[in-house]
């Protein structure tokens, strides 16, 4: 047992999904020729000026009241000046001090269905830039290249900044944290959040102290994971090098660390004693933005149901696991299905085994998802309430299922049609049940010998018999009956 | 030269027709700009397309309130296909591939693009002798300056190169160069026409406006450029009150403000007579003579020259040799931005952006860059004050006629040239110059023009280019002399 804990604080950024750029009308999409989706705005230009787009700051609201953020009736964008070759101004629009969000917390569960918290400090509106690459070297590195060709593409497609406080104490919360994220812009459709086209990009401060320690430890800052596998194994390798270096008397350095993917370790990048004086100043090419009230009060009204709340009502409100429930919120529109199952069958046990057992696996083994099969959620509810009824048995529903997937109408309609309707007739049970003592008299014998764990291979003889319309326990209590 | 107004009639009336105005601009222009260099560029071709189309469409039956009228554009603003170097090394051979939305706008009203003027580089200065690119003489003493930073458009308006040039004024480029070239030099509102195009000075102060030879050709182009402009967010959303229209010839009723703190007797005992009888002949026309105090004004030469370099300093970032432009190479991208900027910009432009860079730095930007903001705060609230008790306010335009080349080495006399502009530009407000006579310098031979300023409260430009047209009619001075070149 480790005798110190890990503090860590997540920066991520998240390309939000938008039509236009966020301050041209070039559109906002992956791919593409390089540099065809420029602009005299996005390229800076001599003369060109930046406008805010609209739909970027609502999505920012959204965001932002997703998890519970103050949106202040005043912010505005400033102008963080570096040199880069990549940055068509050499200064990045960004927000400093009067950011479009503050505050907030970010809940979110872990594998085992803990739930657990971390604050944001802020989430900020900014742009991102273009992209270059390093020619003539052969290995697409800088060092030894003989040109630099730059892709303007990107730049200016509109980013949004996560800022968390350093709540978060292992890898495994970092990824739930970073998981919770995802989802939740996902569900509001402001951002598609897919890391290999770089819309999610993170940086993870980490730093440890000896358990029950108020102060913070020395941090470092891990860079270039791309993939919230390669983060949560940067922050476990950093975590026991920070720990190893401790432990042996060492100190830990403040500095910028890379991920070396290949190598599963990190490894100092640059000093933070270089850091850059940015001279943030408010750009004077941008008026405040002056939200409305009632604009920020509809989008609060009109948020969805929020990943954890789904989670919850699922895990703690219908009793599914963990996974389950996660499944199910990770899938939305099956999400959709489950809950209109949930609600015309008021039986949520039965829905979920359904809807995450057969019918899952039919929809794997046909390639059709479940919300577009012929199955239509009233039908399943339909068929648990015959199940429920104990109108038929589950070895009839699995079939029936089936049936229904094939498109074959209604449960009900094939249950009267061809009589599948489970029987409880005594008289009807016990012809079936004598029928089928009469053709195994060696099982007969065995029981009465001693053997009566072979009831349930007779249970099943009359079932088989019954072309499973039988009521299992009357044909169980009946064998009983009639073998004692 | 006719006005632009006259021109305009004229060619609407196709009693003359857009080439022939055209052509003989031109030639003029061939005439007489090697003693002046107003023009950086002269557009013979694009001049001589666009005077076919507007013939074209006057033809047709359209009315265009420029037809035929000879534009000089300054060349910080941007217009397709054309050469746009701010008067500077690091911009001498762009060419821009897009038109600036004011630029585009005269180009719609039917004006005809004669060149493109000279300018102090990037607009920083008040003579243009900043200018990295050319030399442009004053047309009343060709010894002289013409001022700045849109010299070039004031020399091109002033010798008939153009009936109208546009400028920029950032702290007073406008109005300075109007008065030292016998011109209305009108800056509205900030916000009033869209700076989409324009290179960028200082962003919150910058304002494009025209240099004309009378008050009515002012009003004519402001009227076509201004209005907001979705390119530009700064550009202001409020209806355009037709100022062409709003021209008197009386100023009874209009209270004029004189600055009790603008001293007109430092300036020397002929200038200090001219202002006064200027001020009594507002008077005459009608005006009540009320003093107003500004008493933060002479904070804001020190509030600009910290505000207006901040921003350079990032405005002029992009400028790095990476994308467009001059590129000096380095061994590596660090060292190639460093030889590009050393080498493509001038001592004034470098000097600001290290000002700026410093003013903005941590450490020092509280002391420098907030208090400045706040001082602007100030200097706009005693203007708010000043206009609750006049309608406008009289001042000089300048602290002296034009002055010979090489005249003010150190930055700070020429800095105080600006003095009387910077406060309205400050402020945002709507300002001109107007001729209000003639004085001869020490040293000099020929009597130069001197410009009285007008400033209005925010957005009544047409107050403000009433009040001057009023002014100008009574006392033409514009009239009373010639240019040397002409």
């Amino acid at each position: 047992m480790s005798a110190f804990e890990a503090v860590i604080g997540i920066e991520c950024h998240v390309e939000l999904k938008t039509k236009s750029k966020m301050f041209c009308a070039c559109p906002n999409e992956f791919g593409g020729e390089p540099n065809t989706k420029v602009c005299p705005v996005c390229l800076a230009l001599p003369g060109a000026l930046p406008v805010v787009n609209r739909e970027a700051v609502l999505h920012m609201v959204r965001a932002g009241l997703a998890f519970g953020t103050e949106i202040p009736a005043f912010s505005k964008f400033d102008r963080k000046n570096y040199f880069y070759p990549d940055m068509p101004k050499d200064y990045q629009i960004s927000q400093f001090d009067m950011p479009l969000t503050q505050g907030g917390v970010v809940r979110y569960w872990l594998e085992d269905g803990t739930i657990k918290e971390c604050r944001l400090t802020r989430i900020h509106l900014e742009e991102d830039t273009g992209k270059s690459t390093h020619a003539g070297s052969g290995d697409g590195r800088i060092a030894g290249s003989s040109h630099s060709l730059i892709d303007f593409n990107r730049a200016g497609v509109p980013l949004m900044e996560c800022v968390s406080e350093p709540d978060i104490r292992s890898a495994d919360e970092a990824v739930g944290y970073l998981d919770a994220l995802k989802r939740t812009f996902v569900q509001l459709g402001v951002s598609d959040v897919k890391m290999e086209e770089g819309s999610l990009r993170c940086d993870a401060n980490v730093s440890i102290r000896p358990v029950g320690a108020s102060e913070y430890g020395t941090k470092t800052e891990i860079k270039n994971m791309n993939s919230f596998r390669s983060v949560h194994r940067a922050i476990e390798s950093e975590i026991a090098r920070q720990t190893a270096l401790i432990e042996s008397g060492g100190r830990v350095t403040q500095e910028t660390r890379g991920w070396d993917e290949g190598a599963g370790t990190t490894h100092p990048m640059r000093s933070k004693e270089e850091a850059h004086d940015y001279r943030y100043f408010p750009d004077p090419d941008l008026l405040p933005i002056e939200l409305d009230r009632s604009v920020v009060d509809r989008i609060g009204s009109e948020l969805p149901e929020l990943p954890l709340a789904r989670f919850e009502r699922y895990h703690g409100g219908f009793g599914l696991t963990p996974s389950q429930a996660t499944q199910l919120v990770d899938n939305a529109p099956l999400a959709t299905y489950f809950d209109a199952v949930v609600a015309a069958s008021k039986h949520a046990a039965q829905s979920t085994n359904f809807v995450l057992g057969d019918l899952s696996r039919l929809a794997n083994e046909t390639g059709v998802a479940i919300y577009e099969s012929p199955v239509a959620p009233a039908a399943l509810a339909e068929l648990i309430a015959l199940v429920e009824s104990q109108t038929i048995n589950s070895k009839i529903a699995k079939d029936l299922l089936e049936r229904m997937w094939k498109g074959e109408g209604s449960p009900k309609t094939i249950v009267e049609r061809e009589g599948l309707a489970q029987t409880s007739d005594a008289g009807e049970i016990a012809t079936f049940v004598d029928e089928v003592l009469a053709a195994n008299e060696k099982a007969v014998a065995d029981y009465k010998s001693g053997k009566t764990n072979i009831l349930g291979f007779l249970t099943g003889q009359v079932m088989k018999h019954s072309r499973g319309k039988a009521n299992p326990a009357l044909v169980g209590a009946l064998l009983k009956q009639k073998l004692d | 030269m006719r006005t632009a107004a006259q021109i305009a009639r004229d060619v609407n009336a196709k009693t003359e027709s857009a080439r022939e105005v055209t052509d003989a601009t031109l030639a003029h222009v061939d005439a007489v700009d090697g003693q002046i260099g107003a023009y950086l560029t002269r557009l013979h071709d694009l001049a001589r397309a666009q005077a076919a189309r507007v013939d074209e469409r006057v033809r047709n039956g359209e009315r265009l309130p420029l037809a035929g009228v000879p534009i000089a554009v300054k060349d910080n603003m941007c217009l397709a296909g054309t050469r746009t170097t701010c008067g500077s090394k690091i911009l001498e051979h762009w060419v821009a591939p897009y038109t600036a939305t004011a630029v585009q706008r005269i180009l719609d009203a039917g004006g005809i693009p004669i060149g493109k003027t000279n300018m102090d580089e990037f607009a920083m200065g008040s003579s243009c002798e900043n200018s990295a690119l050319g030399t442009t003489h004053n047309p009343f003493d060709l010894t002289r300056v013409p001022g700045g930073s849109s010299g070039g458009s004031a020399a091109a308006a002033a010798a008939h190169e153009a009936a109208i040039a546009l400028g920029s004024d950032t702290g007073g480029s406008i109005r300075e160069p109007a008065a030292f070239c016998n011109l209305v030099g009108f800056k509205p509102t900030y916000g009033r026409i869209s700076r989409y195009g324009l290179i960028a000075f200082a962003s919150s102060l910058d304002q494009i406006g025209p240099l004309t030879r009378t008050v009515e050709d002012a009003a004519l182009a402001y009227d076509v450029m201004a209005g907001k402009d979705p390119m530009d967010s700064t550009s202001i959303d409020r209806a355009v009150e037709p100022t062409a229209t709003a021209l008197r010839t009386d100023l009874a009723g209009v209270r004029v403000g004189i600055v009790k703190e603008f001293v007109t007797e430092t300036l020397g005992p002929d200038i200090a007579a001219l202002y006064a009888r200027a001020y009594a002949d507002l008077e005459k026309l009608g005006a009540q003579l009320v003093e107003v105090s500004l008493p933060t004004a002479e904070y804001g030469l020190a509030t600009y020259y910290l505000i207006a370099p901040a921003e350079c300093s990032s405005n002029l970032a992009r400028f790095d040799g990476v994308r467009y432009g001059l590129r000096v190479d380095g061994a590596d991208v660090g060292q190639m931005y460093e030889a590009t900027r050393a080498a493509g910009f001038g001592a004034e432009v470098k000097r600001r952006i290290l000002i700026g860079t410093y003013a903005l730095s941590s450490g020092y930007y509280d002391a420098y860059y907030v208090k400045a903001q706040k001082a602007r705060t100030l200097i706009g609230d005693d203007f708010k004050r000043a206009f609750a008790t006049c309608d406008l306010i009289a001042s000089p335009a300048a602290s002296s006629p034009a002055f010979a080349f090489n005249a003010k080495s150190d930055p700070y006399s020429m800095y105080m040239m600006d003095y009387y502009t910077i406060p309205m530009s400050l402020a945002g407000l709507p300002a001109l110059s107007v001729p209000c006579g003639y004085v001869t310098p020490a040293g000099g031979e020929a009597p130069m023009p001197m410009g009285l300023q007008l400033a209005a409260p925010l957005f009544e430009e047409a107050k403000l280019l009433g009040a001057a047209h009023a002014y100008e009619q009574a006392t033409q001075h514009a009239l009373k002399a010639a240019v040397a070149v002409a």
